[in-house]
């Protein structure tokens, strides 16, 4: 017997457990189904209880600071949330925080893993060094840029360019959402780059060989065997950056607080701010929501596209 | 087989002569110079932190890196901001969430991985969608109930939240450590009359065991940097050092040297731990899509 695993990128896997074996023990079979259920209950409460609750929260009238203001609100919280004039610059600055976070990490991190690929002296320990940023806490990582790298006045940004005689540049109040992109993507890009390195090793050595013995570039190489290869492991890398990047809240609450303005606001520091510095729950609850929805959007599309380029693979 | 033609066709001369040596090694070197500068780079910031939380108040501004190092500033964040209290939630919160998760996770995978039923796969997928939720999503039902059960700004509650974040990665894990358990074993142990708990006990904890603790190094990392709950949830009784660093956003940030030593004392015993379960992190965060 065996079990069929499908993983979320679509692959399905058999493993072989050691399930052959006769249940000799016949109190076990009756206790069986209990060893699960504790896992199986607290992940379903989890799943359904909160979000249930921000579905229901988002229909009716709901303010922290004004009790009495009850009674189902129909889509007046969408509407009010549509309103806002931090609406589609949060929406905005989510779409491209994640875009740019994206980009930026997978194509470094794909570069990163082909150089790494190479033999070269000490390369283990260079490779503790580049995976070190995703094992700093995000406050530290933000805090560390923010204060002592991007500071106008004081960061080492700013003193070199000074000492060859370049004006300072504001980071966070000239280009506030390029700053944050950079932190987010230092904090990530080590995250690709152990996934897509992992992946690249099992790569087929043979394959590289009799393909550079028939004379192909380094290029060709690269985009008709490395490429292809890494498809699989860079869709999962896309997948929980992903998940992850769309709750980005830290990074922006200890750096700009959504600020200048709403330059850096995204949807997740605009949820926090609605429902927990102006208690309103309810349009707040639409945005969490909204959020939801997103995400799936996106886990649809991208489960789509890999096993299409799965399909293609083949 | 259309890319096997492709390269023939592409090949000027299929007997190409040997890669000259001196070429190579003038590779490999260029290679060297280009991954370790890259290396440099990223891990600079953390580089400053480790030097500056050694340097004076004063001295912190200047980028020097010749100085004579002093402890003062670890001295002041341990006298003046109750840093212990903020490292000892922290300790809490990430090994209690992590214990909690394994109590949850090992009877689950023991039953998914032995006695496993047409439904496990599916149970099992299940269980890593759980974690496509993004947060935000569920901030205000969390913080409400929060509120209700007098879990805001308690030990406890994040730790029952860092449980349910962790525990699909748990289950996961274990669930593939208990597949590598050959069955032959525990039927052994099965026909020497061995209980369950003997079972458990002397034959899958000494096999599971060097996996199941890596995997615990990984649920301790994401624990002890998990800022989006820590931060909204907890403010002064309970709250670990992310949200302590977090208070350094305020002017007090420019201290430059108290910062990073708060910083350095934060992170570097973690990164320890997460170059030692690389290997955990690549599996348990991908739910093995990779390899």
């Amino acid at each position: 017997m065996s079990v069929e695993i499908q993983t979320p990128s679509g692959e399905v896997k058999t493993t072989h457990p050691a399930a052959d074996l006769p249940p000799a023990v016949e109190e076990a079979d009756s206790t069986l189904p209990f060893l699960q259920w504790p896992a199986v209950g607290s992940l379903f409460l989890w799943m359904i209880v909160p979000l249930g609750m921000t579905i229901y929260f988002s229909f009716i009238r709901y303010n922290l600071m004004n009790p009495e203001l009850t009674g189902f609100a129909k889509a007046d919280n969408f509407k009010y949330l549509w309103e806002d004039p931090a609406f589609f610059p949060a929406i905005l600055n989510t779409v491209i925080l994640l875009g740019s976070v994206l980009v930026i990490t997978v194509v470094v991190g794909v570069l990163l893993a082909v150089l790494y690929d190479h033999r070269f002296f000490g390369r283990n320990v260079a490779t503790l060094l580049v995976i070190a940023p995703f094992f700093v806490m995000p406050t530290v990582s933000a805090l560390v840029w923010k204060n002592m790298i991007l500071h106008p006045v004081y960061g080492l940004i700013a003193l070199a360019l000074h000492s060859v005689g370049l004006p300072a540049i504001d980071w966070f109040g000239d280009h506030p959402m390029f700053s944050v992109i950079l932190i987010v993507s230092w904090e990530w890009m080590p995250f690709a780059f152990l996934i897509l390195f992992t992946s690249i090793k099992s790569l087929d050595l043979e394959q590289q060989e009799a393909a550079s013995i028939d004379g192909a570039t380094g290029m060709q190489m690269f985009f008709r065997i490395t490429l292809p290869h890494l498809s699989r492991a860079i869709g999962v890398v896309v997948m929980i950056e992903t998940i992850f990047l769309l709750s980005i809240f830290a990074e922006i609450y200890t750096t700009t607080s959504g600020g200048p303005g709403t330059a850096t606001t995204n949807l997740a520091y605009l949820v926090y701010s609605l429902g927990l510095q102006q208690f309103d729950i309810g349009i707040a609850s639409a945005g969490g929501l909204l959020a939801v929805i997103l995400a799936n959007v996106v886990a649809f599309f991208l489960v789509r596209l890999l096993s299409n380029n799965l399909k293609a693979a083949r | 087989m259309s890319s096997h033609s492709f390269w023939y066709a592409s090949s000027p001369t299929i007997s190409k002569p040997l890669a000259n040596v001196e070429d190579s090694r003038l590779k490999t070197w260029l290679i060297g110079i280009a991954g370790w500068l890259i290396a440099l780079i990223v891990f600079f910031p953390i580089f400053w932190i480790a030097i500056t939380a050694f340097k004076t108040e004063q001295g912190a501004y200047s980028p020097d890196l010749i100085f004579k190092p002093t402890l003062e500033s670890f001295r002041e964040v341990f006298a003046r901001s109750n840093y212990k209290a903020y490292l000892l939630n922290s300790i809490y919160v990430s090994l209690g969430s992590t214990l909690l998760c394994f109590l949850i996770a090992i009877p689950a995978a023991y039953r998914m991985a032995f006695f496993p039923t047409p439904k496990t796969a599916g149970t099992l997928v299940w269980m890593m969608s759980t974690k496509m939720m993004p947060a935000v999503g569920v901030l205000l039902p969390v913080y409400l109930l929060f509120r209700t059960a007098g879990l805001l700004d308690s030990v406890w509650g994040l730790i029952f939240i860092y449980t349910l974040l962790n525990l699909p990665i748990a289950v996961w894990m274990t669930f593939t450590y208990f597949c590598e358990v050959p069955g032959a074993i525990l039927e052994a142990a099965r026909v020497d009359g061995a209980s369950l708990m003997g079972e458990l006990r002397d034959v899958l904890a000494p096999m599971s065991l060097p996996g199941i603790s890596s995997t615990a190094l990984l649920l301790i990392i994401l624990s002890w940097n998990e800022a989006f709950w820590s931060i909204n949830l907890t403010s002064a009784k309970a709250a670990p050092l992310t949200v302590f660093i977090a208070s350094y956003s305020s002017p007090e940030g420019l201290f430059w040297a108290k910062l990073s030593a708060a910083s350095l004392l934060a992170v570097a015993p973690i990164m320890v731990m997460g170059w030692l379960s690389q290997k955990q992190l690549v599996s348990g965060l991908t739910f093995g899509a990779v390899k």
